[in-house]
């Protein structure tokens, strides 16, 4: 058709309308594979996120336990008594001459063979830097200046107000910095990007700078230093993190005994008495405030100034029963030990009371006023209960006495002091450091971490003109971009730990202000890795990361997994319809995630969309194991509360020595399977205990025990693979791979 | 797949994005949760479908309620059915005016960006840096496309 003039604009016209049509396919083909890379990087991000949280309630029912049994726990025996006391008996170092007698740095000599940086006061600015450089060539910093930098500091800090109020007259610019979590190249990355700190630049760090990443002494090391250097320019700011409890569980603990075997402790516990007397919030020219966390619908900024916030040592959450009777009425019904066995925290800290007592500052109790005249009564019916699920656990190798068990003494009972601060003071404090915004209105409990409230666009806008603020800078949540705004731009998310879930997980940033208080800010991620990674490998690499954690949480329930499972297939079929896979897991695991989106990741064998479910825990478990002679079930507990059980020990382990008896082993083990609900029979504790105790001489090494038990190779474990070899043909019950 | 399974896909796509937790997702996040369900639509076929289920007074969300139904009804038709293989390769060879095999980098950038569906510059840098060979500065689309095959199985 057509003449032939119009054949070459028909066929140019052709050309065009092919090479269009050919463009749109290859565009929209693309878009859909971006799209589904999205879609991966959000699950891997939720992933992430609901592991995190999850752990953060796990060290929540840790701490209830804890308070439960100080609470509740009438010891049957002497021994038992003594065992638990010496489990909370911490003494605080409240009076100063002890306090002098610990910082007591100039007893520890230094070495002549010692080749990292020295340091002597006062500190000059070249110290600081030198001290940078010298953490940068992975130099440790010598226990004597450890504690002496700690000494200057808490003497530094002790002068600062609640709120530091800073102002932009005096230099020409202030830098914010989030969350570092022990990321040392963060540090350095932002120190060299920005410049060191210095008269005219001022430097703000609002929190969490420890914990989870290997350099987190360093780190405090730097910051103290510039703080002691810079006293009007560089300014901190506490984090939950800087928190003992929590630092048992997250890493900075480990990571102090392990870098200074003889003088940790003593480190440790001057820390204590530093993090405690951090300011609670920075506010720059009184228009900006900045605070770790977040807000509530309670927080007071006259009541947080008056309030002395070194009696705060640690915010991390206790709770308390409203009254003792409707307690042991629970108790009856549900587990002997603790009522509370689901997986959400209760939502809103019941009725505290002011405390007395000396006993362990470490774990904040709360006791009701008239607890004595309640008690008394109580423990009868307690001691009953008690008694039943002693028996239960097979407590019985103390001897039971005739008589009613003597109660510890009252003052030790009475115990954890916060000895001038209400509760209202201390939850002004941990709304403070716990917070998150959320989209909505209003103001709610914070369920994902146990600690501090959800407040929404209106609680802010509250706080705003209450205080005559223009807005919040606030860290504690990592971001994918390192910073987000959010409540109509009043509230600024800023985080400085780049790469924190994994490599190419997420950029860190930071945010300058100059005179105008307009937020600059600037983002990095200290990986030259990432940057030759396409988006493609950066969000691959990161979602392997993410579902192999999952999976290692899909192991640890494999128990109770199957029997979901096995309530899908009631004829016994051993298929399941996928979507069955989906309804189950989420059953089983609570951790909100979409299971149907993530499910082509984790189930890739199906026969007819259904899904054989024992062989997928069965190759479950391959994954995970590395070593069949280890009890699969008792793996599988243990694995599951590794962490928890990390914590307990460390706890009991007072004297940070790394050594615990076979007994109090055995000891803690009872105590704690019977809360955890566990059901592990005594004898393959026993075995385990010593085919662990290699010396033979009655001492567990805490560490070897949990690595015996860690997934990563250990060459220790193949020496003595023969010796476990033996333990393992003596019970035969659990021999067998996992699944029954 | 029962409309049950269908169903609680999509719920579980949607909720993905849904941050506020009130059955809502951005519009523009709509897109992603299409296509993340296995369709392939254009950018125009993708704002009729946005068009339908958008409120009379768009808001900048969509609701659940809306999207669920037409998204179904989508499912089902099995509309906007991923492209096939080799029906990609042929878009690439139509662009391939030289018939040389592969595409240099100003070509590429030059249909993508000014023909069909317009990419924008974040999504051409996007493509580049997983298409374009550094050494010839070309586009081995043949090798490429074997790639992302792979990729997404």
């Amino acid at each position: 058709m057509g003449s032939g003039s119009s054949t070459p604009h028909h066929f140019v016209l052709q050309k065009a309308e092919s090479a269009f049509k050919a463009a749109v396919l290859i565009q929209r083909w693309y878009r859909r594979y971006i799209a589904r890379l999205e879609m991966r990087r959000r699950c891997t991000w939720s992933i992430f996120q609901s592991i995190e949280y999850a752990g953060q309630q796990d060290q929540v029912k840790l701490h209830d336990f804890f308070s439960y049994l100080v609470d509740h726990f009438t010891p049957s025996s002497h021994n038992e008594r003594d065992f638990l006391s010496c489990m909370f008996t911490e003494k605080r170092l409240l009076k100063d001459p002890e306090m002098e007698k610990y910082c007591d740095y100039e007893s520890i000599e230094v070495p002549d063979y010692y080749t990292g940086p020295h340091v002597s006061f006062p500190l000059l600015p070249d110290h600081a830097t030198a001290l940078v450089e010298a953490f940068k060539q992975k130099k440790q910093l010598h226990a004597r200046y450890v504690v002496n930098i700690l000494h200057e500091a808490r003497n530094h800090l002790i002068q600062l107000p609640n709120i530091n109020r800073i102002s932009t007259c005096y230099s020409e610019e202030i830098t914010v910095c989030g969350d570092l979590h022990g990321q040392l190249d963060d540090l350095i990355f932002i120190f060299y990007k920005n410049g060191l700190p210095s008269p005219e630049r001022s430097y703000v760090f609002n929190g969490d700078f420890v914990d989870r990443g290997k350099g987190s002494i360093e780190i405090l090391m730097i910051l103290f230093a510039f703080m002691l250097v810079y006293p009007k320019e560089f300014h901190l700011n506490r984090g939950n993190h800087e928190d003992h409890i929590v630092n048992l569980r997250y890493g900075f603990t480990k990571e102090v005994m392990h870098k200074y075997k003889v003088h940790g402790k003593k480190i440790l516990k001057m820390l204590q008495e530093v993090f405690c007397w951090l300011p609670l919030a920075t506010l720059i020219d009184g228009k900006v405030l900045i605070i770790h966390g977040g807000i509530s619908d309670k927080t007071n900024l006259e009541l947080l100034e008056k309030l002395e916030r070194h009696k705060i040592i640690s915010t991390m959450k206790y709770t308390k029963k409203p009254e003792k009777e409707k307690l042991v009425e629970e108790s009856r019904s549900s587990s002997p030990w603790f009522p509370l066995k689901s997986r959400s925290v209760p939502s809103s800290p019941l009725r505290l009371s002011p405390q007395k007592g000396s006993r362990s500052a470490s774990i904040p109790c709360s006791f009701i006023p008239n607890r004595k005249e309640i008690s008394k009564r109580v423990r009868k019916s307690v001691q009953l209960e008690l008694e039943k699920c002693r028996q239960q656990v097979g407590v019985s190798e103390f001897k039971v006495q005739e008589e009613l068990p003597l109660l510890p003494p009252e003052s030790e009972l009475d115990s954890c002091d916060l000895e001038g601060v209400n509760y209202e003071e201390w939850k002004q404090v941990a709304d403070i450091l716990w917070s998150d915004p959320m989209p909505q209105e209003g103001c709610k409990a914070n369920t994902a971490r146990g600690e501090g409230c959800y407040f929404g666009p209106n609680v802010t806008e509250q706080m705003l003109q209450r205080h005559n603020l223009q807005f919040l800078i606030r860290s504690h949540e990592c971001k994918p971009e390192g910073y987000e705004f959010c409540h109509n731009r009043k509230v600024l998310t800023i985080f400085s730990a780049s790469n924190y879930y994994e490599v190419g997980s997420n950029r860190g940033a930071y945010v300058k202000l100059g005179r105008d208080l307009i937020p600059h800010i600037v983002q990095y991620q200290a990986n030259r890795a990432t940057h030759t990674l396409t988006m493609r490998q950066r969000i691959s690499r990161v979602e392997e990361s993410a579902l192999r954690a999952l999976r290692e949480k899909l192991f640890a329930h494999s128990s109770s997994l199957l029997g979901a499972f096995k309530s899908y297939d009631l004829d016994g079929t051993n298929f399941i319809t996928l979507s069955d896979w989906s309804a189950a897991v989420e059953s089983v695991l609570h951790l909100g995630l979409p299971w149907r989106v993530l499910r082509p990741q984790l189930v890739t064998h199906t026969t007819n969309n259904m899904l054989e479910y024992k062989s997928w825990l069965n190759d479950l478990a391959k994954e995970q194991l590395s070593h069949e002679n280890i009890q699969s079930s008792l793996l599988e507990v243990l694995y599951r509360n590794r962490s928890n059980l990390e914590t307990i020990f460390r706890i009991i382990d007072s004297d940070h020595s790394g050594l615990i008896s076979f007994d109090e082993f055995r000891q803690i083990w009872k105590l704690f399977s019977s809360h955890m609900n566990i059901d592990i029979s005594d004898e393959s504790i026993c075995d385990l205990a010593r085919s662990i105790d290699f010396n033979k001489d009655g001492n567990i090494d805490i560490n070897e025990f949990l690595e015996a038990f860690r997934l990563v190779e250990q060459s220790y474990l193949e020496d003595k693979d023969s010796e476990l070899k033996t333990s393992e043909t003596s019970d035969s019950s659990c021999s067998s791979q996992g699944i029954h | 797949m029962g409309l049950q399974e269908i169903q609680k896909k999509i719920k579980d796509a949607f909720e993905v994005f849904d941050h506020e937790s009130n059955d809502t997702v951005d519009v523009r996040e709509i897109g992603t949760i299409i296509r993340s369900l296995g369709c392939c639509p254009s950018e125009g076929e993708l704002h009729d479908l946005i068009a339908e289920v958008e409120e009379e007074e768009p808001t900048g969300y969509i609701r659940l309620e809306k999207f669920l139904p037409m998204m179904v009804k989508v499912l089902l038709e099995r509309r906007y059915r991923p492209i096939p293989e080799d029906l990609l390769l042929q878009a690439f060879e139509v662009l391939d005016a030289a018939k040389e095999g592969f595409l240099t980098k100003e070509e590429l950038m030059k249909y993508m960006t000014e023909e069909g569906e317009p990419f924008t510059q974040e999504e051409m840098e996007e493509m580049l840096s997983a298409a374009l060979d550094p050494e010839t500065n070309t586009i081995q689309y043949r090798d490429y496309l074997a790639m992302m095959v792979i990729d997404e199985n």
